[in-house]
């Protein structure tokens, strides 16, 4: 189990200096997943006034660190392809701080680049697995038609015109933050009730507004020690806190539909950086789904099981709300090319350093970035704090 | 339009010729711990209930194909280009009476959220493919 004592000791033993997009989001054909790690990285180092050849450690998933150092032309000293679905750039984070504090790097780089939308090859897919197996004969493929069964569960478990409700504050909340991002693919699309009831179903009970987007994007951060970290061109953010794992693969196979594995980082993370729910100023959700983000609150604790409908009532998760969620308009407005957890730590980091323009919090000193991996399988949770 | 795109299809492993040669008998075998007498899905090299005991800790027992809605979604898009012309169709997780879960679908049945309700019984339907594979299905007892 975690040694929490052993964890406080690493709480901001490493800062994020640099963050960073691809130049351009959405449907981008003109680049490849590796342009965008490539470009997204360029763009993180220059945030944190660093170089290609001052990092001395990589981390990625979706591809292995092997294709992305030599597409990069670097050699890193450490390297971590740890690939547990979108969540996995948060893990990252968590895992360099680790590298850094025990001596193994002093300058980290995580980059993240998916042609969701435009990629010219398909995944492959091992026939053999049992998800492939078990699961895929049946039409039971990818995330839509596995977060929609969960979500369903969840309706009948804790209601279902409340969980409607609930789905569409988030769809509408959300979309209303991405009005204020110029980066966002919502940005100048304001989005209503009407138009989320009135949205084509995917996997019911699914609007289509209550899913992701599917683009081209890529991101990137940099993260070095506490002593390194004065030097950043544009300001250093702490990291604070960190948990991870998972329980399962395939959803029939996850070990209770309505609570995902945040039940257990969101608490670990907070616990390591010290603080309660009360302290966050922000909360960074991987929205997959709307359903994600109502689950996810609950697992992290901000409300308890079921509560969830209750908390994000009245638009309160809105521009202007009490509780400010997903700032950059999310996987459901901003950009989501397959595994979007890096954007959340992108987007806290900036609100950390008070660089997020329209959409800037008055008060920002802690934020909660969390990703979620797979089909629910995995989470990472981070807790960061501003200098 | 003619969909041309096959489904995808599944790749028995060693530990599930078993369940998968059980299922063109029309019959399904189930994985059942001897030291906890749980049983589980999909299946294992070992019992997760009791993974110490190996392989040697498992016997196969016939389940009994009573079985209950334990939730569903109606599928309007299609994940895979095979499934173009199904749509939509009811992907859903079904809890049999030996307290597992299945992946399944649910046919005979319109694909409507009224006509399904959570805890609903089911009996199996067995779908022989041409592939020479057979799918397990559930429709309303």
């Amino acid at each position: 189990m975690p040694n929490i004592q052993r964890l406080k000791n690493l709480s901001g033993q490493a800062h994020i200096v640099g963050v960073g997009e691809s130049n351009k989001l959405g449907k981008v054909p003109e680049k490849s997943p590796l342009a965008h790690h490539s470009e997204a990285a360029i763009n993180a180092l220059d945030d944190a006034g660093m170089q290609l050849s001052d990092v001395d450690a990589l981390f990625t998933a979706g591809w292995s660190t092997l294709d992305v150092g030599e597409y990069l032309g670097i050699q890193p000293r450490y390297t971590d392809s740890t690939s547990v679905g979108g969540s996995s750039f948060v893990i990252h984070v968590a895992h360099a701080l680790a590298a850094i504090a025990a001596g193994y790097c002093e300058v980290a780089l995580i980059t993240h680049g998916q042609s969701g939308r435009s990629d010219r090859g398909p995944i492959p897919r091992n026939p053999g697995t049992p998800m492939a197996q078990f699961e895929a004969p049946y039409g039971i493929i990818g995330p839509p038609v596995s977060y929609a069964m969960a979500a369903r569960r969840y309706m009948h478990q804790y209601g279902e015109d409340r969980t409607r409700q609930a789905m569409a504050e988030i769809a509408v909340s959300t979309r209303k933050w991405a009005n204020l991002n110029p980066m966002a693919y919502f940005y100048d699309k304001p989005t209503t009730f009407d138009d989320y009831h009135n949205s084509k179903w995917v996997a019911w009970p699914f609007h289509l507004l209550d899913c992701c987007l599917v683009t081209d994007a890529g991101a990137a951060i940099v993260i070095t020690t506490p002593e390194r970290a004065r030097d950043a061109k544009n300001g250093s953010v702490k990291i604070l806190g960190a948990g991870e794992g998972h329980d399962h693969s395939g959803i029939s196979q996850m070990p209770d539909l309505t609570s995902a594995f945040g039940r257990y980082t969101g608490p670990q993370a907070l616990e390591m950086a010290g603080v309660t729910h009360s302290d966050i100023d922000l909360a960074m959700v991987y929205d997959s789904f709307t359903y994600t983000v109502l689950v996810s609150l609950e697992n992290l604790g901000f409300c308890g099981p079921g509560e969830g409908p209750d908390f994000v009532a009245s638009q309160r998760t809105a521009p202007g709300g009490d509780f400010p969620l997903n700032t950059n308009g999310g996987g459901l407005s901003y950009t989501h090319p397959g595994m979007y957890g890096i954007f959340t730590i992108v987007e806290a980091a900036r609100q950390l350093r008070g660089q997020a323009g329209e959409r800037q919090l008055d008060n920002c000193d802690l934020a909660v970035a969390h990703g979620t991996g797979g089909l629910l399988s995995s989470t990472g949770t981070v807790v960061l704090g501003a200098e | 339009m003619t969909n041309k795109t096959p489904k995808p299809q599944p790749l028995s492993q060693p530990e599930s010729d078993r369940y998968w040669d059980g299922l063109k008998n029309e019959e399904i075998w189930l994985q059942r711990s001897k030291a906890t007498g749980k049983f589980q899905f999909y299946p294992r090299q070992i019992s997760i209930s009791d993974p110490e005991s190996g392989a040697n800790g498992l016997e196969w027992v016939q389940a009994s194909g009573i079985a209950e809605l334990f939730t569903f979604s109606i599928v309007h898009a299609a994940p895979h280009p095979g499934f173009v012309d199904d749509l939509p169709y009811i992907a859903a997780l079904v809890q049999l009476a030996e307290d597992v879960l299945v992946p399944t679908n649910i046919v005979g049945v319109e694909p409507e959220p009224e006509a399904l309700q959570i805890g609903m019984a089911l009996k199996p339907v067995f779908e022989h493919s041409e592939g020479g594979h057979t799918l397990l299905k559930f429709t309303p007892a």
